[in-house]
């Protein structure tokens, strides 16, 4: 039995390996990744470079690398609540979506409109239409027992159609070239942008507040330690009167509103009007981002700055590397793989078989 | 051709992509894993046999190729789920996004390129009979997977295989207290079970629609995943719902063929509706899967 | 003189820190009947899965009819002819009789039903071999497991505490059955904790005390206060059933309460009905699965219940049908639960956490946030006031002891000053020691005039404890029975249905308690 190093668990969690996890896997995943490209002919040397290092290495392409990590780090800490409460709601690509259509609808219909109100009025419908759309799944499994897994991810497939619909019928811009795409917004409708000279808009301090509303929400509320506890055993919530169903709507309702207020900022911000690839997989990403921070609100500050990185690197490296842009995709489903290894030793420590257990020969 | 007749002749190969997933979801599920992969290894299976016979390599190799890149994919499932004692959830999705990265990676000079799929072969005497013919009109896929879904419900009815494999599903402690290698028996059955969603996915990509499209496999190996849920973990009723889905796939064709007024967009979703629906009137049904489901699902076995 | 059938020499396991069993010596003749004797947490359970090849030994040395062997796994020592019938029983409840044994024994499914009828007559094991696992008694799964061990011709059974699952009556038949596989050329190591019983049936005892052997003895030469001071190294502390006192206004009452789960596996209730007043301690009887688990989770509210619940449960004097755990516990309801590790604490969290759970309402927030300082003090005052062996407050609930971690529970739960406390197996894998100061506590709470429902398996501690005692089987509960008034006899017979538990609810359980 003992022939193989197997894993034992430690008296309590490692501090230590709880931060050198997603150091751990970044590393390993990045090494894979790199013999990938060198497989596929690229240089993993100039991959490198393009992917990790230059996102960082200039101010035009930093203030990108924060533009998209706005989106991935809200939606993250929305999935993150939820996820700790043990609700998996892997739609936020859904979600996110809907925040999209309902911020658009103001422009839309209203394009002569002006005012200051308009880009917070967008924000918050967004936002709303995120937590709508998030209450379909969350009824379904409250009232109708049904996994909010596939209920999720269902509805995300289902959004992407009913983006194409609007797009592609009344919303359809009528002086696009036929375009599946709405209207440019006007002036009002867009959020102010914080930093001249990049695309760096007041969103991004609002995802950072919202960030630290997270930590103090999960961190020190009771509500919050309610949650936890339904994650981690369900039947002491239970037994100590935590309603499930309250859990599973605030956590769902959150994570939609953190979605749809994701979507509302992508196309009031740097989009400026509604198109069929607001999203690039923000959703799905997110859910890694939300792992690779440890399901923790100040952590997920520092994965979500990484896998925006990631994101810019990979525009980068198609560019100067010839990557497909599939590439990224596969660098972050193995980053959350070599993550899941690395955070098993938090709770474990691998122990080599030892002289006794084995078999005399 | 009407509608009917076109839904009925189709409808078996439109289901064989959810039917050969769906039932190695089931046994995977049955031995009390739950692996969210599948759409990632279905789409990675579809890759691989697009691929080789692209290249020449010809159906057989292109399902065994699909079915062994699966099966090393699903490996790296259980060494996660089962070795590292990761969140099957979170491994699940991670295998997801891995697969379909690796498949938009590989496919990436194939897009849009198609080949050729395989001839239908006729059931005689029952090929001919009037509105129902048009079922006993399929390829050899197709036939095959009906002898599977007739072997795996055997197998769960009748076998030593299956009494142990739902044995360590129900309760892996006392499997493990009676001296049954759980670990093992698990590994065997993901790995199985990503032999089936290669399978699956090379059938999407070589028979039914013989060309290459990043994202082709469109939700089908979530939709596989919940079919094992409306089947309440049971062989039978797992087919009559992959029929099912496969006829609704079909739906969208048939009503444009038919002229009926609906945007394509509320067509497209139906499979994805229909699922959403049909998952809500099984589940609210407590007693019932409570009753055929697996109690220790998800959960990861330690000694 | 024959060589032992089974000789061990120096065993040791540890399961880190813990040293489950250290240096362990046992000899096991053939034809006989051995006990292995020691309370909970003396490593009994670990020495039995090293025997059956579940866990390996760290060191040590096994013989086998003369010869040394290594067992690895359950299946090498079936080959050897050593059986196992396991406490918490290795079955699959989805699967019917003769699954669950052509999981271990190979042949042809007729031929299994056959030998399942045979030996069934043979040794007074009587089971339905086509039946659903989950369908039958605890004591028919106890026979379940016998006959499967049987069928792999052991010469060699171990029984892991077999007697706690069943009622006295059983325990003789059981007994019967153990002679006769006996005198058919088995020997059986009887691991128990009952010192009685152990003097009525075994021919040898080792007594096992933390981890280690502190005597080899013949059963019969020695009393029961020798063997307790052998197993606990003093004295069985003394039962005296507890003078009652003046009783005050109801606290708890259920009204013919029927109640059928979700849960197909689970029992249902029907027309319970039962009181419990201020000042007394109400017990419930009988063997757990009969209901325990579905009645606890209906009084204290996990269990929801539809409209047919209302007017059926009323907590200080309030109809309770339809508000939540929380709500009742805001009524001055407490209650330990039987499963301690995910139900009555959260393993992953600290004690001051864990105290956090049910202790919250006691001034531990603020507008909404946790008040971090007040929660440790409280886990601090329940750690030093009931005696919680822990390395602190910072600790996690998982990392204690069964034992601790149901003090600090238990502790939990009457610091917050209930007026109805619920305790179900209050001593449920708790050492001597520390079940006694439970039950002490729990009568001095009494006298203080608290209301209090115990349910139990054991039914000594409910004679020690309980003003009155009710009995639960297959989900009926028998009428209210006076401590003081009745005997262990006329439990055993409710406990195994033999007196129709509907006798006597036509008249309210007052009455029959008066």
């Amino acid at each position: 039995m003992s022939a193989f190093p197997h894993l034992v668990r430690r008296e309590r969690a490692s501090l230590s390996a709880t931060v050198l996890a997603p150091l751990a896997a970044l590393a390993i995943a990045t090494l894979l990744n790199l013999a990938l490209y060198a497989v596929m002919g690229k240089s993993p040397g100039a991959v490198f470079h393009a992917m990790l290092l230059e996102p960082f290495l200039s101010w035009a392409s930093f203030s990108e690398v924060l533009l998209k990590m706005g989106p991935l780090l809200l939606i993250a800490q929305g999935l993150a609540i939820g996820f700790r409460a043990k609700v998996f709601n892997i739609g936020a690509e859904g979600q996110f979506i809907l925040g999209a259509i309902f911020a658009s609808a103001l422009p839309v219909w209203y394009p002569e409109a002006t005012g200051g109100w308009i880009w917070p009025a967008m924000l918050l419908s967004g936002a709303i239409g995120g937590a709508l759309w998030a209450a379909i799944t969350a009824f379904w499994r409250v009232r109708l027992n049904a996994n909010e897994i596939l209920v999720s991810l269902m509805l995300s497939l289902v959004a992407t159609q009913v983006l194409n619909y609007l797009l592609l019928g009344p919303w359809k811009d009528p002086a696009g070239f036929n375009f599946p795409q709405s209207v440019m917004f006007q002036y009002d409708a867009m959020v102010p942008i914080l930093i001249d000279g990049t695309r760096v808009n007041w969103s991004f301090p609002l995802t950072i507040l919202l960030s630290l509303a997270a930590y103090v929400f999960m961190q020190k509320s009771f509500m919050g330690y309610k949650l936890q506890v339904g994650g981690l055993a369900p039947r002491a919530a239970g037994y100590a009167g935590f309603s499930e169903g309250r859990a599973i709507w605030l956590s769902l309702l959150i994570g939609g509103f953190a979605a749809g207020l994701a979507g509302a900022a992508e196309v009031a911000g740097p989009l400026g009007q509604l198109q069929r690839s607001i999203s690039t997989g923000y959703g799905y990403a997110a859910i890694i981002v939300a792992y690779l921070g440890g399901l923790h609100p100040l952590g997920i500050i520092v994965s979500a700055l990484v896998m925006a990185a990631i994101y810019i690197g990979g525009d980068n490296a198609m560019v100067s590397a010839e990557l497909p842009i599939a590439a990224v995709r596969v660098f972050q489903g193995s980053l959350l793989i070599a993550y899941l290894i690395a955070v098993a030793f938090i709770r474990y420590r691998l122990e080599w078989p030892k002289a006794a257990d084995r078999r005399p020969a | 051709m009407n509608a009917v007749d076109f839904i009925l002749s189709g409808m078996l190969a439109a289901a064989t992509p959810f039917l050969l997933a769906a039932l190695g979801e089931l046994v995977v599920e049955r031995a009390g894993v739950l692996n969210l992969g599948v759409e990632g290894l279905m789409a990675l299976g579809a890759v691989i046999a697009f691929i080789v016979v692209y290249h020449g390599g010809g159906h057989m190799l292109a399902f065994a190729a699909a079915g062994l890149a699966s099966v090393l994919l699903s490996l790296v499932f259980a060494l996660v789920a089962l070795g590292f004692r990761a969140n099957q959830v979170a491994t699940g999705l991670a295998i997801g996004i891995l697969g379909q990265g690796l498949s938009a990676l590989f496919g990436k000079t194939y897009e849009s390129l198609t080949v050729k799929g395989l001839p239908k072969l006729a059931l005689p005497g029952l090929s001919d009979l009037p509105v129902i013919g048009g079922l006993f009109v399929q390829d050899v896929v197709v036939w095959l997977s009906l002898l599977l879904t007739l072997m795996i419900w055997a197998g769960f009815a009748f076998s030593k295989t299956g009494l142990v494999l739902r044995a360590v599903g129900e309760n892996p402690k006392a499997a493990h207290a009676i001296g049954y290698p759980v670990i093992a028996v698990r590994v065997a059955a993901i790995a199985f079970g990503g032999l089936l969603a290669g399978f699956a996915g090379a059938y999407a990509s070589v028979v039914y629609t013989p060309l290459w499209a990043d994202g082709m496999i469109a939700g089908r190996g979530w939709i596989a995943i919940a079919l094992v849920v409306f089947g309440t973990w049971l062989t039978g009723r797992i087919f009559l719902g992959a029929c099912l889905f496969g006829a609704v796939s079909l739906m969208s064709l048939a009503a444009q063929a038919t002229g009926v007024e609906l945007p394509s967009q509320f067509l497209s979703s139906l499979p994805y509706l229909v699922t959403i629906i049909v998952l809500g009137i099984i589940s609210a049904n407590k007693r019932l899967l409570k009753l055929n489901g697996v109690a220790s699902l998800g959960e990861p076995f330690e000694r | 003189m024959t060589p032992p059938l089974l000789s061990l020499r120096g065993l040791s396991k540890s399961y880190g820190q813990i040293r489950a069993n250290q240096g362990i010596d046992l000899d096991v003749a053939e034809r006989s009947i051995h006990a292995i004797l020691g309370e909970n947490g003396a490593g009994k359970s670990t020495l039995m899965k090293l025997i059956y090849g579940v866990e390996t030994p760290d060191e040590g040395t096994v013989t086998w009819q003369g010869a040394p062997i290594r067992l690895t796994s359950p299946a090498e020592a079936r080959r050897q002819g050593i059986g196992m019938v396991f406490q918490h029983f290795s079955l699959f409840e989805t699967l019917t009789v003769v699954e669950n044994i052509a999981l271990v024994v190979p042949g042809k499914k007729r031929e299994l039903i056959e030998r399942v009828r045979t030996l069934g007559r043979d040794f007074g094991l009587e089971v339905d071999p086509l039946a659903d696992v989950h369908a039958l008694s605890v004591g028919e799964r106890q026979r379940v497991e016998i006959i499967r061990c049987l069928m792999t011709d052991p010469k060699l059974i171990i029984l892991d505490e077999p007697t706690s699952v069943l009622p006295p009556q059983s325990v003789e038949k059981l007994f019967e059955t153990l002679k006769r596989l006996r005198e058919g050329g088995v020997s059986i190591l009887f691991i128990s904790h009952k010192l009685e019983e152990i003097r009525a049936i075994c021919d040898r005892a080792t007594i096992l005390r933390a981890g280690r052997v502190t005597g080899h003895v013949d059963p019969r030469e020695h009393d029961a206060h020798d063997l307790a001071r052998m197993m606990i190294g003093r004295d069985m502390p003394e039962i005296t059933p507890a003078a009652s006192v003046e009783t005050g206004e109801k606290r708890l009452e259920l009204i013919g309460l029927d109640h059928r789960p979700d849960d197909p596996f689970a029992v249902a209730l029907k027309r319970v009905t039962l009181e419990v007043k201020a000042g007394e301690i109400l017990g419930i009887a009988g063997i757990s699965g009969n209901g325990q688990a579905e009645l606890s989770a209906i009084i204290s509210g996990e269990t929801r219940l539809g409209r047919e619940a209302r007017d059926r449960i009323f907590m200080m004097g309030q109809d309770v049908g339809r508000l939540d755990a929380a709500a009742r516990r805001r009524l001055g309801f407490a209650f330990v639960p039987e499963d301690r590790l995910g139900r009555g604490a959260v393993p992953e969290l600290s004690l001051v956490l864990n105290g956090l759970l049910t202790a919250h309402p006691l001034g531990l927030l603020k507008q909404g946030l946790i008040d971090r300082a007040g929660a440790k003090a409280f886990a601090e005052t329940c750690i030093r006031d009931f005696d919680v062996r822990t390395p602190g407050p910072e600790a996690e609930a998982g990392a204690l002891s069964g034992g601790n971690l149901q003090k600090f529970i238990v502790g939990r739960e009457i610091m917050l000053a209930p007026k109805l406390l619920f305790v179900a197996q209050p001593t449920w894998g708790v050492d001597i020691g520390a079940a006694t100061a439970i039950r002490q506590r729990l009568i001095a709470l009494r006298n203080a005039g608290m209301a209090i429902l115990v349910v139990s398996e054991e039914i000594e501690e409910l004679f020690e404890i309980c003003d009155r005692i009710q009995v639960l089987h297959a989900g009926e509960l028998s009428p209210s029975l006076v401590t003081r008034e009745t005997r262990v006899e006329e439990i055993g017979r409710y406990m195994i249905g033999a007196q129709p538990a509907g006798h006597g609810t036509a008249t309210s359980p007052a009455e029959v308690s008066a």
